[in-house]
């Protein structure tokens, strides 16, 4: 918990992320280059999802920035979901940088067509 | 639903807003420095052996990426494709951030490198190109007879 926090204080970027919805839930890209799988950290902790990850550039011994737009080694951003989200069913793939995160909506909370009845 | 499913962040919100600000008065080093808003957002470094350039182009294809060396300018083109779906399917777009569309930046490099010792790699995202100094270029130790 303590160590978490310290951690929390640590300047990151914030990744751009596309998110759209479909009948059976949603799906998150988001951003994150120069980072790799092991580095990269998922939680989900009640409704907030938590993305964080850290950059692993290959770096020559001995050199010195002259032109940074990228400033700080790592990503974070946060999100709300809600409770029509199933957490538990939380698809991650990553692929060259580019996080694809794959929520299902759970199944009372999927669009179901009522039959309206004669009456 | 009226609102995003995915409200942003306020805090990340109100950081970049600072950083935003921070950026846009910041002064841009060359003519051809676009200091904000290009994608992809490169960092240059050098040693006394290279100049190092890394470009933050998450999502490509290493093919179809292009990176030119010419008359000391670097220059790095691509497209990237958009990711969300049609409009007629029965999806709605909550938040559309991620850049999509051609893009192109140029490097003006400095003049003691070797147009002919390039490598270029693409890892993670990050496409990394390192360009070696020519020869006369790096320091020597001189020897006093």
């Amino acid at each position: 918990m303590n160590q978490d926090q310290t951690r929390r204080e640590e300047p990151a970027l914030l990744p751009p992320v596309d998110v759209f919805e479909d009948s059976t839930g949603i799906t998150l890209y988001a951003d994150l280059p120069g980072v790799s799988k092991d580095r990269l950290n998922l939680q989900v902790d009640g409704e907030t999802l938590t993305i964080e990850g850290e950059m692993n550039l290959a770096m020559p011994q001995g050199m010195e920035a002259t032109h940074a737009e990228v400033s700080v080694p790592r990503f974070r951003r946060t999100f709300s979901l809600s409770k029509e989200l199933d957490t538990d069913k939380l698809q991650a793939e990553l692929k060259q940088g580019v996080l694809k995160l794959r929520i299902q909506k759970a199944e009372h909370a999927k669009p179901r067509k009522i039959a309206v009845q004669d009456g | 639903m009226e609102f995003s499913l995915f409200p942003r962040d306020v805090f990340a919100e109100l950081d970049r807003l600072q950083r935003e600000v921070q950026q846009a008065f910041e002064f841009s080093p060359s003519i051809r420095g676009v200091g904000r808003r290009g994608y992809p957002a490169l960092n240059v470094g050098g040693t006394h052996q290279s100049v190092e350039i890394y470009a933050f182009a998450a999502g490509l294809d290493p093919a179809t990426i292009d990176v030119k060396l010419e008359k000391g300018v670097l220059s790095i083109s691509g497209e990237r494709k958009a990711q969300l779906p049609a409009v007629n399917e029965k999806a709605s777009v909550h938040v559309n951030e991620r850049f999509a569309g051609r893009f192109h930046r140029v490097v003006t490099l400095t003049d003691d490198l070797d147009p002919n010792a390039v490598q270029a790699h693409y890892r993670d995202g990050v496409l990394h190109i390192s360009i070696k100094r020519e020869e006369a270029a790096k320091p020597r130790k001189i020897d006093i007879q």
